[in-house]
């Protein structure tokens, strides 16, 4: 039973550190939506997604006031859609109109999916989906894309990154009058995960069950007051503290989770604690790490601080629900953390600090502009990197960078409200374009071989 | 079911008659009440069963946060069971 100081805890958390439940996503097999041709199965999709998640919004938004827990977005995420469309890949746009239309007509802000895996091989009917991307994410609003090169049991697919460095550069290109916009709706994995509830980068696996509620629970800032109450404490206790607020956290997910399940008639999937941070003051992981004692993030230190705050965050959310899964960790997203954006503003959190940081956080690159003139090859360059750490470590990792059109360092993004304003960060100039050029596959780490 | 009623604000007289008659009328029981002094804030927190209540737990909630900006308190009405789920292992 709890005790008073619990329960003006949990308020406390909720109206001044920005407690809540960042998304209730809906994961809906589009199997059973192939059709022959496209029209029909655009169709079928559209009344499939429309029906199964059509109390999603009413559901949240009352189990937000019964348990005076915010629920912020409310999202789906679908089959990837390359699937999908095998049949008649040369007109898969008609899924993604299909898609956004069901997204709008539900009132989500969101709808991932939009998504191909080709970590190990790319199929024709693939590569033509993949072509699609630009046009698609230009002309849709709410749909997500997401696209998986690489994982530690298969290796690195690298035609398939060649082609996803000239992708984001055309996304960015079809939505240059607002700044490369696309580009913050497209997400190249290694080792996605099925079951993340998370935008841009959710969709729902092959090997996921027909209709799956998966939770996303965010707290930076209940992490950062936690850690400001005890100013003087060592690393360990530190840890600690951190381990017992992701587990309150989790908790409160894990119920909100069961329940909305409970009463959409899907299935509990997972609960993902993410401290994913918002451009909102106090809700920043950078000021998590500030508060551990770093001047600015992205000085030495930064990379230790992350892995014992990710570390803590899994240990505390693994203790408090045996369903925890998708990302489960810390975001460093650099547009949508204030910390962040002031960090590369002043110079000191820069393209090659994010990679290491990326080594031991459970993302990767994340909404990070760069210069307009960045050339296909080294984004391409960049994904593979982070590609690279994925597979080694075993981890997802995943690049959203923005090639923001005609802009350079010194200028910044604005995407308005979660996802922030970005400045352009500068990459290096030297070229990778024989590096990509040379295509094929990175072959999958010895340790992959445990059978 | 079970319900927490949180009340926090500057202390006042009448803010207890207020909150429980409001309670009354809705049919909400109340089960248990302490109150602390949080800083310079006044907190009351009651346990309340909602079995006899004449609405559902959304809207009363909403209700309560209503009543609470028009007499100057922030009150809020959960249901218990998410006190349950942060607070004990």
């Amino acid at each position: 039973m709890f005790n008073n100081n619990d329960v003006l805890e949990t308020i406390n958390m909720v109206e001044r550190e920005h407690l809540d439940i960042r998304t209730i996503t809906m994961g809906i097999s589009l199997l059973p939506c192939i059709r022959k041709t496209a029209d029909k199965t655009a169709s079928a999709v559209y009344d499939t997604v429309c029906f199964k998640a059509q109390n999603l919004v009413n559901v949240a938004d009352e189990l937000a006031k019964e348990y005076g827990l915010p629920i912020v977005n409310k999202r789906v995420s679908v089959t990837p859609a390359s699937i999908i469309c095998a049949p008649f890949a040369a007109r898969s746009a008609k899924i993604g109109k299909a898609l956004d239309d069901a997204a709008k007509n539900l009132g989500i802000d969101f709808l991932g999916g939009y998504s191909a895996l080709v970590h190990k091989g790319m199929a024709d009917y693939e590569k033509t989906f993949i072509e699609t991307i630009p046009e698609v994410l230009a002309t849709t609003d709410r749909l997500c894309s997401s696209v998986n090169i690489g994982s530690s049991k298969s290796g690195i697919n690298m035609d398939a990154v060649k082609l996803m460095g000239e992708i984001v550069k055309k996304t960015a290109a079809a939505t240059a009058d607002k700044d490369g916009f696309g580009c913050a709706k497209l997400v190249v994995f290694c080792n996605a995960v099925e079951d993340n509830p998370f935008m841009a980068g959710a969709f729902h696996g092959i090997g996921e069950s027909d209709t799956v509620i998966n939770v996303g629970v965010s707290g930076p800032g209940v992490v950062q007051h936690a850690i400001e109450a005890i100013p003087e404490a060592d690393l360990t206790e530190l840890a600690e503290m951190i381990k017992r607020t992701a587990f309150k956290i989790t908790r409160a997910g894990q119920l909100v989770a069961r329940e909305a399940a409970k009463r959409l008639g899907a299935e509990f999937g997972i609960v993902d604690l993410s401290l994913a941070p918002t451009p909102a003051r106090g809700d920043s992981v950078a000021q998590i790490l500030e508060e551990m004692g770093l001047e600015c993030v992205g000085t030495h230190g930064t990379t230790a601080c992350l892995a014992m705050l990710n570390d803590a965050v899994k240990k505390g959310g693994v203790m408090a629900s045996s369903r925890v899964g998708g990302l489960s960790g810390a975001f460093i997203p650099v547009s949508e953390d204030i910390g962040m954006i002031e960090a590369a503003e002043r110079g000191q959190l820069t393209i090659d600090k994010l990679e290491a940081m990326t080594a031991v956080c459970s993302v990767g690159l994340d909404m990070i502009a760069v210069p307009g003139d960045t050339t296909a090859t080294t984004i391409s360059a960049i994904i593979a990197d982070e590609a690279a750490i994925g597979m080694i470590n075993n981890k997802t990792t995943a690049v959203r960078v923005i090639p923001a059109p005609g802009k350079g360092v010194g200028d910044s993004v604005d995407f308005g409200g979660l996802l922030g304003r970005a400045p352009v960060m500068p990459v290096h100039n030297m070229s990778s374009a024989k590096f990509i050029n040379r295509g094929g596959l990175i072959p999958a780490p010895i340790h992959s071989n445990k059978n | 079911m079970r319900a927490v009623v949180t009340v926090i604000g500057k202390d006042k007289t009448g803010i207890i008659a207020k909150v429980s008659a409001f309670l009354a009328e809705k049919g909400v029981n109340i089960l248990d009440i302490s109150q602390t002094i949080l800083q310079e804030y006044f907190a009351m927190i009651m346990l309340v069963d909602m079995s006899g209540a004449n609405e559902q737990l959304s809207v009363l909630a909403t209700e309560c946060r209503e009543m609470g900006e028009k007499i100057g308190m922030s009150i809020h009405l959960q249901h218990e069971e998410i006190f349950n789920a942060m607070h004990s292992i």
